[in-house]
């Protein structure tokens, strides 16, 4: 087999580390450590000479694999057996099993017909958004202090008083963010306001907030305002 | 007369947009006896399969949905045009471990696989493959994370069960 190396075909420390061990034909139950490692550390010497941003990840492996390889040199204390120390491979084995499962998992995946790779669906149009009669202007990126006036205003226009009723619908974070984002999905884009509905509560305008919040920290989303009206418009973050 | 029913789910399976399912098909078709829609669903797909089509329906992510057969790809590649993005291995991985171990918070898969896989989530997410399915109730609320329906549909599952167990994956390797 050839075992032409692009130092970029690797999923990270793991995955270099099952390649040395096939390359090597080693049986995973029982690695030659001193000879991985050293092996190993060569193939990482050459990751940070061209300094690739996983290189951190890589080291901690390094480390692992030293750390290991000295326990293993250590003579066993007397009174006690091997058996009692146990294998210091053994972890570093059972995480590489592990990996190597999933591993297998993606391919099986990868194998099934994939919807736009070897299988279609009938294409259809999406909806053009409306243009809206406020949107006449240009689109800044929104800062955090605009997105904080704006929940300043929608909480004083709610009006509501705090009321102690129950909320029959209590819904979470969580459940908020997905609405949040299936709505996105089928129109393009809306403002912030819009996303609260006349009936809003206190709470519900908190919860928008905080999950348009979390999206944004996720970059999910994006918020743009209008320079001229202000008002906050929030899209569907797209790959640049 | 079942004919006519025949027809009719044909159509309705060809007007969604999204996988349509028996509780759907059946709520459209109020009054009819669900065994009937089953009965005419196994005949449309044995129809579909049967003939030298082009397309066929295929039960995904629970329901029902037309869709291309394999073996026309190359053609409809053509057809569109630009390549779509693809999943990278990386995403791929972190995908396979969000599929088999949900609700899974970000470490764990982290642990797994032994990089940061925070990258791969958010462009996961992005593709709507992955979901935040809530937080853990625990110092500093983790994100969990789930699959999608959209998942499903990509990967032509009918639902999470159809994916082969860990222990059939295992195998395979030996």
């Amino acid at each position: 087999m050839d075992y032409e190396i692009k130092l970029d075909q690797f999923q990270g420390p793991l995955d270099l580390l099952l390649f040395l061990i096939r390359k090597n034909r080693i049986d995973i139950c029982d690695i030659p450590i001193a000879l991985i490692t050293e092996q190993y550390l060569q193939y990482l010497g050459i990751i940070r000479s061209l300094n690739l941003d996983e290189a951190g990840e890589y080291l901690v492996l390094a480390a692992t694999l030293l750390q290991i390889k000295s326990r293993m040199l250590l003579p066993v204390p007397e009174g006690e057996t091997e058996e009692d120390e146990g294998d210091p491979r053994q972890e570093l084995v059972n995480k590489l099993l592990e990996y190597q499962v999933f591993k297998e998992a993606a391919s099986a995946l990868e194998t099934r017909p994939v919807l736009e790779r070897d299988v279609f669906e009938r294409g259809f149009h999406e909806e053009d958004a409306q243009g809206d009669p406020s949107d006449d202007g240009i689109l800044i990126e929104a800062g955090i202090f605009d997105l904080l006036e704006a929940f300043r205003e929608a909480i004083e226009g709610s009006g509501k008083s705090e009321s102690m009723e129950i909320d029959l619908e209590k819904i979470s974070l969580a459940d908020r963010i997905n609405e949040i984002m299936d709505v996105l999905t089928k129109c393009r884009s809306l403002t912030f306001v819009e996303f609260l509905d006349s009936s809003a509560s206190k709470r519900h305008i908190i919860y928008t907030f905080l999950a348009i919040l979390e999206l944004i920290k996720l970059r999910m989303i994006k918020a743009f305002q209008n320079e001229t009206s202000g008002v906050i418009r929030i899209f569907l973050a797209v790959d640049e | 007369m079942m004919e006519g029913l025949k027809a009719v789910i044909e159509a309705l399976i060809f007007a969604s947009d999204v996988p349509i399912n028996l509780d759907r098909l059946a709520d459209v078709l109020e009054d009819v006896d669900r065994k009937d829609i089953r009965d005419c669903l196994r005949r449309l797909v044995q129809e579909y399969q049967d003939e030298s089509r082009g397309f066929c329906i295929v039960e995904v992510a629970g329901g029902y949905h037309f869709r291309t057969k394999h073996e026309w790809s190359p053609w409809i590649k053509k057809l569109k045009k630009g390549k779509p993005a693809s999943l990278t291995p990386v995403m791929m991985e972190t995908l396979a471990v969000i599929a088999y171990r949900q609700p899974v918070l970000k470490a764990e898969i982290d642990k797994i696989r032994g990089v940061d896989a925070g990258g791969a989530i958010r462009r996961l997410l992005e593709k709507k493959m992955v979901r935040i399915v809530g937080r853990k109730d625990v110092p500093g609320k983790p994100i969990i994370y789930g699959t999608t329906r959209r998942f499903l549909e990509v990967f032509s599952l009918k639902d999470l069960s159809e994916l082969p167990t860990l222990r059939e994956l295992k195998e395979l390797q030996e």
